[in-house]
């Protein structure tokens, strides 16, 4: 934090930020009202048209919200077993030029349900695991669908909020295909060729051979004839040197994938090392509009939330409560990560370089805490640097933004309904304290709002912390991480509240491509994608048949400061509470004993 | 129900009783309605089960175990004492339930009867001295009740048939007279029952308000359930076996039991707070919505205005003297009995000395007021037979009219006057000797002081206030404006009154209003808030969901006042209670992480002395928080008349802000304390 070049990238970034947000969110107005009107309609319209056609529906006509409900599982059960199926057998399918075999069973099922829930949790290395159609047709395609879902979703809340007296909530069909047609692939196109201009590669050639100018030398344990570690008469491991000469350089369509995974928050990387990778993000500039395309949708609906209920001051306040979190977490975590570690410190390291660790030199501290910051407060889940080697504070913002729902700008869509969960709860709670029973915006906060909502709410700790504590103390739970202490605590703990909270990023250190862990992060993406939703859609019915009451001098103020505050402390204090005491023993824990001169 | 004192939080002739009631609760069966309690039992049940089992221990978790099964005990004594104080009033009113006989008409034949045999639609006789056997309506004859049984009211009132005078309540008793009545009401269903179940809490309905907050407590309850059932296993992974007792100490310390404990208080000392101002809400519900309510239908006459018109101005004529105009117009109002005609003989008197003349002068006449003439005045024979003076007073068409025909002239003076004093308002009188017209006589509608600034702080309070009245729109505007009311609504009928109602909710407000007359009871029923007087009708006060003993229209203010006050209370002591978490896990998580990771000692930010003083002082906090609240959950917060930003960062600041901070004083105090005693 003490380069000027991180004050500046900061300043761009949030100033860009709130530029985007009045404008993008205007736009959505149009995208998500079926007679909305943009520039694109000349050319768009009558593919929309046709779209319609072609599934049998009748854009004028509006679902309860139970049908709406009942659509979006259909669809998202269709293309779940779809993208299952394609994983399954794309050995058998074209675009193979690696030749990679079918995934295993529970990583196609974890895969598939990974992309179906806009997580992108990846068990595995894309690159080295998976068929160039497997990555475009099977994973692309959710990084779209899943996105567009996102968003209705929001869009459907928002107006149960806006509208008064009415059964319906909207058409899901409408909804996704004029997300996707007018909204998420417009921008993808210009941003991926964007990606190209900046180096990324684009491309369906098969992986290229080439021979190191320099061959590397790396020690190894040996191992002789049979694999087994060979071992010396103390019982060490031998250690035998490797000549390395030639390197495999993956290719591929890594453009057009990164565009959207950016955009709908998938985050599902085409490598392994995700932004990390040069071929992904090439140079600064791609990593700054990367940032930028993780937000800029998230926080454009946090305008069309104030536009469409005829409140734009209680879009830009529940703007400013997630901006007051982003930007408390992105100091939290450059600072921590500038500090570094004070153990290196003692062994002679510069602390003014602090810790590099599982870092790109190209982006280096700022960069990467900023990205970090970005991931886990959107459910992006991209990473341009290892969660896992970061400081246990540093490490610890994104497993708190997580937890919290990511409702930090938040995923597309899901960020703004798990926000608007804390807003109701915050309007409940507090709205008693003006003398009237609780109102949002005109609609009175009844019993089945705040079941709906506490549902939701309970739904994601019970998930987070069940899974954990139960992989904490089987075998196949603790065999996972790849440390041990608090530090492989956090391992587990992050990938459960990283799956739970459908945002995908890897804390890395845990071995999860097995049976048991494959099978457990699935469901738990399922439950912390559908059982949020349901309830959301829920509110949203309810709240679209209430009145609406009369604002006055009386009337519950839901912008302004007080309300921000009060939003904030609700978050912390209902929402963050919860994880406290797994906090404490993971990465709470690991500070402390770090500090007091213990590494794990 | 008199004396109706305020009484006091802990009264000594309650608190024995209330102690018992608490300790009767205990039983599980009364508990398992609440949630967070219920796990509060059953934690407390836990601990007092690891006091034998875990032998190494025993004194720690001995501790614990008292102060658990105190939290809960408190959490009972708060709804114990609340209900203590309705129970107290209830006795007072069964007392007045005594069996009655009833003298029951069955044809022209008389027939006791117990009271409690009556049905709907018998007609009983009661003559002076009975006691009205049920509530009822007078059908015949007209009679002084006395209600201070129900009203706690001493001056007798008077009861007639065919009036807006004419529901009798059971209990009360006839003074003088003879009147026949209709029962209106079932045995069990009476007023007097229904204001007996109401300060009981007896049957008492969740209000919706309040069943959606126990659901949040609930949720919560179940959150945190989930947080701590999941913390054992996560603490095996670090090697760390936390002992049963201290997960409940941290799951009791963290569910709301705070608000929990003291939630259905503050609902019965709400409708308590209510009775004592003698306002009988007829369900919990109705007081809810008296917070809510953004508009007000307030009747003119009574709430506004000081009941009648008082003559305020004499305009005399050209070239007659006031003093003249002043003393026809006290003569002809001598025998005027309304109050406009004696406010004309006051203000006479106060203006210019003169006396009021005995009213049987010799030779005087006095014509009344008809509907024919629109005049009344008096005829005097003066004494030396000159002639008769006539004198009249009445409206100004009617004058105009009267001098017409004897020939008179109308002055254009005083026609400017009348038109004056309309538009401002007023009432114009014209007074006239024979042909000669004296002047006018402003009458006018006092309007009742501080009501202009109440309706202020009501404005600010976001509640829009809507004046109704019978008078023509001239004079309602001017007095709504002399008021400061936001809107009124001139000549107005039931009819129109029922309509704005609905016009007003389809608009998205709530609306609270009184009456007192049958045709009242649709809009009484049609509105949020219906507040009908004692006074009134048996179908207006059935029609309304609040009964106002004392007929005081003004109320309907306050009413609304203790809506809000019962809702502030109700939210502050909430975010008062999830604020206190915050210290509390400050306080235990590091007490229960320092053996495992001595360097979470960094997190005891409170320095507390040891790991199990930190816990148990938690715990005794956690506790003692319930009965120190008792007494604010039965007063409720202080309110005041303003918008709801400013109320909202005023409370926020005490019971959010507040409720952060103050735990960690209580718990360092407490672990003070316990070390100082010894006691860990």
């Amino acid at each position: 934090m003490n380069s000027p070049s991180a004050w500046i990238q900061w300043t761009l970034f949030v100033g860009l930020l709130a530029a985007i947000t009045k404008p993008l969110g205007l736009y959505l107005v149009q995208v998500l009202d079926p007679g909305g009107r943009t520039w694109m309609d000349p050319v768009v319209r009558p593919i929309e048209r046709l779209t319609y056609r072609f599934l049998g529906v009748q854009p004028v006509h509006e679902q309860h919200w139970t049908d709406y409900a009942r659509s979006l599982l259909t669809f998202s059960f269709v293309s779940l077993v779809f993208t299952y199926a394609i994983l399954r057998l794309q050995h058998l399918l074209p675009l193979n030029p690696s030749g990679f075999g079918a995934v295993s069973e529970h990583l196609a099922f974890n895969t598939a349900v990974s992309f179906t829930t806009n997580t992108n949790w990846q068990s595995y290395g894309g690159e080295s695991t998976l068929s160039y159609l497997a990555q475009m047709v099977a994973l692309t395609f959710h990084n779209f669908a899943s996105a567009a879902v996102g968003i209705a979703i929001a869009a459907v809340l928002v107006r149960g909020i806006a509208r008064a007296s009415v059964q319906t909530i909207g058409n899901f069909w409408v909804d996704v295909v004029r997300v996707t047609y007018y909204l998420l692939l417009p921008i993808c196109l210009p941003f991926a060729v964007f990606l190209v201009s900046q180096g990324t590669i684009q491309n369906f050639k098969p992986y290229t051979a080439a021979t190191l100018v320099e061959p590397i030398h790396i020690a190894m344990q040996a191992t002789d004839a049979q694999g087994t570690s060979l071992l010396d008469s103390n019982g060490n491991p031998v250690l035998a040197t490797r000549e390395v000469t030639s390197q495999t350089i993956a290719q591929g369509p890594v453009a057009s994938q990164v565009a959207i995974k950016m955009l709908g928050t998938n985050g599902g990387g085409f490598m392994n090392a995700n932004a990390a990778h040069p071929f992904e993000n090439p140079t600064p500039l791609s990593n700054f509009v990367q940032m930028v395309a993780i937000l800029a949708v998230g926080s454009g609906l946090t305008y069309y939330l104030g536009r469409s209920t005829g409140s734009p001051a209680h879009g830009w306040a529940v703007w400013a409560s997630m901006m007051i979190l982003f930007l408390a977490g992105v100091l939290a975590c450059a600072w921590a990560e500038a500090a570094g570690n004070p153990l290196h410190h003692a062994l002679g390291l510069d602390p003014a370089d602090g810790n590099m660790e599982g870092k790109e030199v190209r982006f280096g501290i700022f960069s990467s805490a900023l990205f970090a910051t970005i991931t886990t407060a959107a459910s992006c889940g991209a990473v341009n640097a290892m969660h896992d080697s970061f400081t246990a504070l540093g490490g610890l913002i994104p497993l708190f933004n997580m937890e919290l729902g990511e409702i930090v700008i938040g995923g597309v869509g899901a960020g703004l309904y798990g926000m608007l969960v804390f807003v109701i709860l915050a309007v409940f709670i507090a709205g008693l304290m003006v003398g009237r029973t609780p109102e949002y915006l005109g609609k009175k906060i009844d019993a089945y709002e705040v079941k709906m909502s506490m549902l939701a709410l309970l739904i994601l700790s019970i998930t987070i912390l069940g899974f954990t504590a139960w992989a904490a103390t089987q075998p196949w739970g603790t065999a996972g991480p790849n440390d041990t202490g608090p530090h492989g605590f956090s391992e587990i703990l992050y990938a459960f509240s990283s799956a739970a909270a459908n945002n995908g990023s890897a804390f890395a250190g845990l071995t999860a491509n097995t049976p048991w862990y494959n099978t457990t992060l699935g469901l738990a993406m399922l439950f912390g994608r559908f059982l949020m939703i349901l309830p959301i859609l829920a509110i949203a019915g309810s709240l679209a048949a209430k009145r609406k009451m009369a604002a006055s001098a009386g009337t519950f103020p839901v912008t302004g400061g007080t309300f921000v505050i009060l939003l904030l402390g609700t978050i912390l204090l209902v929402g963050a509470l919860n994880f406290l005491p797994a906090l404490a023993l993971g990465p709470i824990a690991e500070h402390f004993l770090t500090h007091s001169s213990t590494l794990f | 129900m008199p004396p109706r004192s305020t009484p006091t939080l802990f009264d000594r002739s309650h608190l024995g009783s209330s102690l018992a009631a608490a300790l009767l609760k205990l039983h599980p069966r009364v508990l398992i309605r609440n949630p967070v309690l219920w796990v509060t039992w059953i934690g407390a049940l836990l601990t007092t089960v690891a006091i034998v089992t875990s032998p190494a221990d025993r004194g720690f978790n001995a501790h614990l175990a008292v102060w658990l099964w105190f939290t809960v005990l408190f959490a009972n004594l708060a709804e114990a004492v609340a209900e203590s104080r309705g129970k107290a009033q209830a006795e007072s009113l069964k007392k007045t339930r005594t069996a009655t006989t009833a003298r029951r008409l069955v044809g022209d034949q008389e027939e006791r009867v117990p009271a409690t045999s009556l049905r709907k639609d018998d007609r009983v006789v009661c003559e002076a001295g009975d006691v009205i056997p049920s509530d009822g309506e007078v059908i015949e004859g007209i009679a002084t009740v006395d209600e201070s049984a129900i009203t706690g009211e001493s001056a007798p009132v008077i009861r007639e048939s065919g009036s807006d005078r004419s529901a009798v309540t059971g209990g009360t008793r006839v003074i003088s007279d003879r009147m026949v009545i209709r029962i209106s009401a079932e045995p069990g269903h009476t007023f007097l029952d229904r204001m007996i179940h109401m300060v009981e809490g007896a049957n008492r309905q969740k209000t919706p308000n309040e069943i959606a907050l126990n659901i949040l407590l609930a949720a919560l309850t179940l959150t945190f359930l989930a947080v701590v059932v999941c913390l054992y296993p996560m603490g095996l992974y670090a090697k760390t076996t936390f002992s049963i007792p201290v997960l409940v100490a941290l799951l009791v310390c963290l569910i709301p039991t705070t608000i929990g404990g003291l939630l259905s208080a503050i609902g019965i000392s709400g409708i308590d707070r209510l009775i004592r101002r003698n306002v009988m809400a007829m369900s919990g519900r109705a007081v809810e919505a008296a917070g809510d309510i953004d508009v007000l239908l307030l009747d003119k006459t009574g709430t506004i205005t000081l009941g009648n018109r008082m003559a305020t101005a004499f305009v005399a004529a050209p070239g007659v003297d006031q003093a003249r105009l002043a003393d026809a117009a006290q003569l002809a109002s001598l025998a005027d009995e309304t109050p406009e005609g004696r406010s004309i003989v006051v203000l006479a008197k106060e203006q210019f000395g003169l006396r009021g003349r005995e009213v049987a002068e010799p030779h005087a006449r006095f014509i009344p007021f008809t509907a024919q003439t629109r005049m009344s005045g008096v005829d005097l024979a003066s004494a030396d037979t000159s002639g008769t003076r006539s004198i009249r007073k009445g409206a100004a068409e009617s004058m105009k009219r009267h001098v017409d025909r004897l020939g008179g002239r109308f002055p254009e003076a005083i026609d400017a006057a009348v038109e004056n004093i309309s538009r401002a308002g007023g009432t114009p009188l014209v007074v006239a000797d024979g042909a000669e017209v004296l002047g006018a006589v402003q009458l006018k509608d006092v309007v009742k002081g501080g009501i202009k600034e109440r309706f202020e702080q009501l404005r600010k309070m976001g509640i829009r206030t809507i004046m109704i009245t019978g008078d023509n729109p001239l004079t309602a505007a001017a007095i709504a404006a002399e008021a400061g009311v936001d809107d009124f609504m001139a000549q107005a009928t039931p009819e129109q009154k029922l309509a704005r109602i609905r016009a007003e909710q389809s608009d998205g407000h709530l609306v609270a209003m009184t009456g007192d007359g049958t045709n009242d009871a649709p809009a009484l029923a049609q509105a949020d808030v219906g507040v009908a007087m004692n006074t009134g009708t048996q179908a207006a006060r059935e029609a309304g969901n609040m009964v106002d003993l004392d007929s005081n229209p003004t109320k309907l203010i306050e009413i609304v006042e203790i809506g809000k006050q019962l809702l502030i209370t109700r939210g502050s002591l909430t975010t008062f209670s999830i604020a206190n978490d915050v210290a509390k896990y400050f306080a235990i998580l590091p007490a229960m992480l320092m053996t495992t990771f001595p360097a979470m000692s960094h997190l005891n930010l409170m320095s507390l002395q040891s790991p199990r003083s930190a816990i148990l002082s938690a715990v005794i906090f956690n506790a003692l928080i319930i009965i120190a609240l008792i007494p604010l959950a039965l007063r409720g917060v202080r309110t005041r008349a303003t918008d709801a930003r400013s109320i909202l960062q005023r409370n926020l600041l005490i019971y959010g802000a507040g409720g952060l901070l103050l735990p960690f004083l209580g718990i360092k105090l407490i672990d003070l304390a316990l070390t100082t005693v010894g006691l860990v």
